[in-house]
């Protein structure tokens, strides 16, 4: 985690979801980031990624908002000693879209001088020298899940942790940094925190996203088997890092529940929060009132309340 | 799905399959219709035609039929199918277009309409749920 002393500073884009519905998300991510000694600093104006990658494949209008996010990052690393050209975010789906755009216009010279003289009120010009992180491909490769471990407070022993990809993580190739149909990066950090991963068939299987707005039942179903193959694995709880996942298998179980009278619920939780429990935050970090099905007796039943 | 086909070289050759193609970036006669994109496909079971009959129909250029389907609006752009084809085709790319081609065409043809669900199911939404699927399903 190189210099003891003094804290590193990444720049940090949350997406409206983390300001929105999923606080949660958003200061867990900040407070644990803080317990490994890495100085997060939210980007000044960023905005909307757009959510989804548009696949024409000359698409430029839907490459303008992820850019100019590059165009915050370049200012504030401008203006802050100590920061490098490249920043993190925790949700899955703004990784996704902001790294794709990214790989695009790097590929796509007159896309990226188009976009540039679309964005004419901005000094800083994009060069595609911005590097996209996802949450998880920085503390696995910057800060080294032995680093991490060391930071437990709160060993989360007993815990039984089914890690949900979901879509975004790893598809496509180009933008997963681990192997697309058997990820492992966040059952090695739920190892790290203490805690039991279980493997469970499910766990890249697409929740059915966007349909949730007006197709319900649909989730309702998706949720049903997703959330029926980590019981099979006896898991207490299951982890997400996408805000869409997480309002489907969380709030989507009482639709579940109606389309399946067998169906169980089971607490959804966001990785960063079970990293910042494991660390000793308080629950301003932990945000647990926000979920939907209580985390809190199933980590009672573990002894982790 | 019960439909007489009959094939000839100009539906083949037809400016929609150019259009699909050009939009997409896909050589649709890649697909050899293994099956592999529906098999894994964790929409099909809400499909009325499945992901690689729907490469079929885009390479026969059956436009109206399939601009008709749910699938084209049912399908999430999860990549599975892509990031399986054994011809490395990129079966979402192609739905992607037909959709393109389905809300471009001059007139509002929206898969959603927001204003129709109740308030208490809207307010419960977060932003990247409705915000992907205006994106999806709108023009
Ligand atoms: S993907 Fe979502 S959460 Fe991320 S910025 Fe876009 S709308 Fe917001
Ligand atoms: S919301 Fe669904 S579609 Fe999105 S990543 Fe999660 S699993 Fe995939
Ligand atoms: S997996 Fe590829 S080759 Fe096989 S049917 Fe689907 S598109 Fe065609
Ligand atoms: S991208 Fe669409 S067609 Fe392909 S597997 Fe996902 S939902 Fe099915």
């Amino acid at each position: 985690m190189g210099n003891e002393n003094k804290p590193m500073k990444l720049a940090y884009y949350p997406g409206c979801t983390l300001k929105n519905q999923a606080t949660n998300f958003d200061v867990s991510t900040v407070s644990s980031m803080a317990k490994l000694d890495v100085e997060v600093e939210e980007l000044d104006r960023w905005n909307c990624c757009g959510t989804v990658h548009a696949l024409d494949s000359d698409n430029v209008m839907n490459r303008v908002a992820p850019i100019t996010n590059m165009i915050r990052v370049k200012e504030a690393q401008a203006r802050t000693e100590g920061m490098a050209s490249e920043f993190m975010t925790s949700c899955a789906m703004c990784y996704n879209t902001l790294k794709r755009a990214n790989i695009d216009v790097r590929q796509r010279a007159d896309a990226l001088a188009t976009i540039n003289d679309l964005l004419y009120l901005d000094e800083t010009k994009y060069e595609g020298d911005v590097e996209v992180l996802h949450l998880l491909e920085y503390l696995r490769d910057r800060v080294g899940f032995d680093n991490l471990a060391k930071k437990v407070t709160k060993p989360l022993e007993g815990l039984r942790v089914a890690c949900y990809y979901g879509c975004l993580l790893v598809r496509p190739k180009e933008v997963a940094f681990d192997d697309v149909e058997n990820p492992m990066v966040m059952e090695n950090l739920i190892a790290a925190l203490g805690a039991t991963p279980v493997d469970f068939s499910h766990k890249t299987e697409c929740c059915g996203a966007y349909q949730t707005v007006d197709k319900p039942e649909i989730i309702a179903d998706r949720t049903d088997k997703i959330m029926g193959s980590a019981h099979e694995e006896q898991a207490d709880l299951v982890v997400v890092s996408c805000p869409l996942c997480a309002f489907n298998l969380d709030y989507r179980q009482d639709d579940a529940k109606r389309l399946n009278p067998d169906f169980r619920n089971m607490p959804v939780l966001y990785f960063t929060q079970l990293m910042a429990l494991a660390f000793g935050c308080d629950e301003s970090a932990l945000r647990f009132d926000l979920q939907h099905i209580d985390p809190l007796p199933a980590l009672k039943a573990r002894g982790l309340d | 799905m019960d439909t007489t086909l009959r094939i000839n070289s100009a539906q083949v050759g037809s400016s929609f399959v150019a259009q699909i193609e050009k939009i997409s970036g896909q050589k649709l006669l890649a697909c050899y219709q293994c099956g592999k994109c529906s098999a894994g496909c964790p929409m099909a079971a809400y499909m009325d035609v499945l992901p690689n009959q729907m490469i079929r129909m885009a390479q026969l250029g059956m436009r109206q039929q399939l601009l008709e389907t749910r699938a084209i609006w049912m399908c999430v752009s999860c990549l599975t199918c892509n990031s399986r084809c054994p011809k490395g085709i990129r079966i979402a790319e192609v739905i992607e277009a037909l959709r393109k081609a389905a809300l471009g065409g001059g007139e509002r043809n929206d898969h959603l309409e927001i204003m129709e669900l109740s308030p208490e199911a809207r307010s419960v939404l977060p932003p990247i749920a409705t915000i992907s699927a205006l994106r999806k399903l709108t023009s």
